[in-house]
């Protein structure tokens, strides 16, 4: 059980990462990953989102009526978001200023909907919560990459903190701007899903259809 | 079967349907609502209070770092004590102190149809504007005006922007504008909380030689004697500059606060 337990924490990091090999909550990665600091915050407010509603969702599943399923994992999802916005505002005033709608939108993050339906609904409470933990940190593992590359070579910085002196302030790191626009997390996304599957062949999918080769063409 | 059915009591019988049947189905649906209402409405009645103290905190902070007053680690309330809030009374152009200038809510005052007024020209899209405004003093040693903070919003491309500008004592030359609240695209519109952006506007004038409002935000090179009033437009947010530009000359403008600089300069507020 004990050994279970460590693969579904352990699990979604690298072998089933909700964002390189599900490619679930791409929209949010690609929005608040232009600052570490912001995109640790949107990590952890997902962890913390994903694992108790999969507990929820997970504890009540033998009473959800399957024709408004959908719907009972919205409203226990949106509750916790609302929860987490508010706690934000009141205690990280500044992080929830430069979050704004992203918060309100973990809602429309596929993740959490997905791990609900495709495993809470299965499994008992704690597995779930498990479960939400790892697919988590799995989103934040991707996260924090994406906003590392971003950050540093967007604006030369970690955290906040001057790593490359960039040449508007006397250094000689020219700053890629493209980094700091949405776009570029797509780019940086794809290449990690490359760097993963190179990795881990295992991860790449079968082909939809075969290239077939011509016969005595010119 | 029917006749065992009949000898249970009614909560039996309901406890034994399926999940899916519809009584069922509503019980759940009523229920959880309930529930997460209760949750929900709960966490923002108890967190209330610590998110309106960070929105004052946040506001009082604004209003010191447009004054220049901010340093990290200040005390912000300790620091805030060197600015004095006072009431202005836009269509008479005086102050006023028909309220408490403390507590005074400019925001809330544009709602009370009493206590405002509906704009006909409308630059800055604000639809309301309170008849009285909060503004910020700040006096030097002798007690005479150092800078004046006034308050401005109008509304850029997804949401209005609310914000100060603080003038010098005569009124003219802008030290420092910026917003405390807005809702613009970041990386785009949301550049006009970016230092390097509001380090164009300190040493602007606002008004022309004649009086009339200069201060524009446009894009391009200006002509040499314009220099003194244009600031750069943001790349890539036409809409957000526009309406910055909008709210600063509203504001500056005969409904804003020129009749209260006028007085101000000819001494009798």
């Amino acid at each position: 059980m004990s050994e279970s337990k460590k693969e579904m924490l352990l699990d979604p990091l690298v072998d089933n990462n909700p964002i390189t090999l599900q490619v679930l909550g791409i929209c949010s990665a690609l929005a608040v990953t232009s600052s570490l600091k912001v995109a640790f915050v949107m990590a952890l407010a997902v962890t913390v989102v994903t694992a108790f509603s999969s507990f929820f969702i997970s504890a009540i599943r033998n009473f959800i009526p399957s024709s408004i399923r959908i719907i009972v994992q919205m409203i226990i999802i949106a509750s916790l978001v609302i929860l987490v916005d508010q706690v934000l505002k009141a205690y990280a005033f500044d992080i929830s200023k430069t979050l704004s709608v992203f918060v309100g939108l973990i809602i429309t993050n596929c993740i959490v909907m997905g791990r609900a339906e495709a495993f809470a609904m299965k499994n008992g409470p704690v597995a779930s919560f498990l479960d939400g933990i790892g697919n988590g940190l799995g989103y934040s593992l991707i996260l924090m990459l994406v906003g590392v590359i971003r950050e540093l070579f967007g604006t030369g910085k970690l955290f906040g903190i001057t790593i490359l002196e960039t040449v508007n302030n006397g250094g000689w790191y020219v700053p890629n701007g493209l980094l700091l626009l949405p776009p570029s997390a797509f780019f940086v996304i794809g290449l990690l899903i490359w760097a993963f599957r190179t990795w881990k062949p295992n991860q790449v999918e079968a082909r939809d259809f075969k290239i077939i080769e011509q016969e005595g063409g010119h | 079967m029917p006749e065992a059915n009949e000898s249970l009591s009614p909560w039996a019988r309901f406890k034994a349907l399926p999940v899916d049947s519809t009584p069922k189905t509503i019980l759940v649906a009523v229920g959880l609502c309930l529930f997460c209402s209760m949750i929900v409405s709960g966490a923002a009645v108890m967190l209330k209070p610590i998110q309106e103290q960070n929105k004052v905190l946040d506001k009082k902070r604004n209003i010191l770092q447009v004054a220049g007053l901010f340093k990290d680690g200040v005390d912000i309330d300790e620091a805030f004590k060197a600015i004095e809030p006072r009431l202005v009374d836009i269509a008479e152009g005086k102050f006023s102190d028909a309220e408490d200038a403390a507590s005074y809510d400019q925001r809330a005052a544009a709602k009370d149809p009493a206590r405002s007024i509906t704009l006909e020209q409308d630059p800055a899209s604000i639809k309301r504007q309170a008849k009285l405004a909060s503004v910020y003093l700040i006096r030097d040693g002798e007690g005479q005006i150092e800078k004046i903070i006034l308050p401005v919003h109008g509304y850029g491309l997804w949401s209005t922007l609310y914000g100060f500008i603080a003038l010098k004592a005569d009124g003219n030359e802008i030290t420092g504008l910026q917003f405390y609240s807005h809702a613009e695209t970041p990386g785009l519109g949301a550049e006009v909380d970016n230092p390097a952006w509001r380090g164009m506007w300190p040493g602007k004038k606002v008004f022309a030689d004649d009086g009339a409002v200069a201060i524009t935000v446009a894009k391009g090179i200006p002509s040499a004697d314009k220099a003194q009033y244009h600031v750069d437009a943001l790349a890539g947010a036409t809409l957000t500059s526009r309406g910055v530009d909008n709210l600063v000359r509203f504001w500056m403008g005969e409904q804003g606060f020129k009749r209260f600089l006028d007085n101000l300069k000819a001494g009798a507020v």
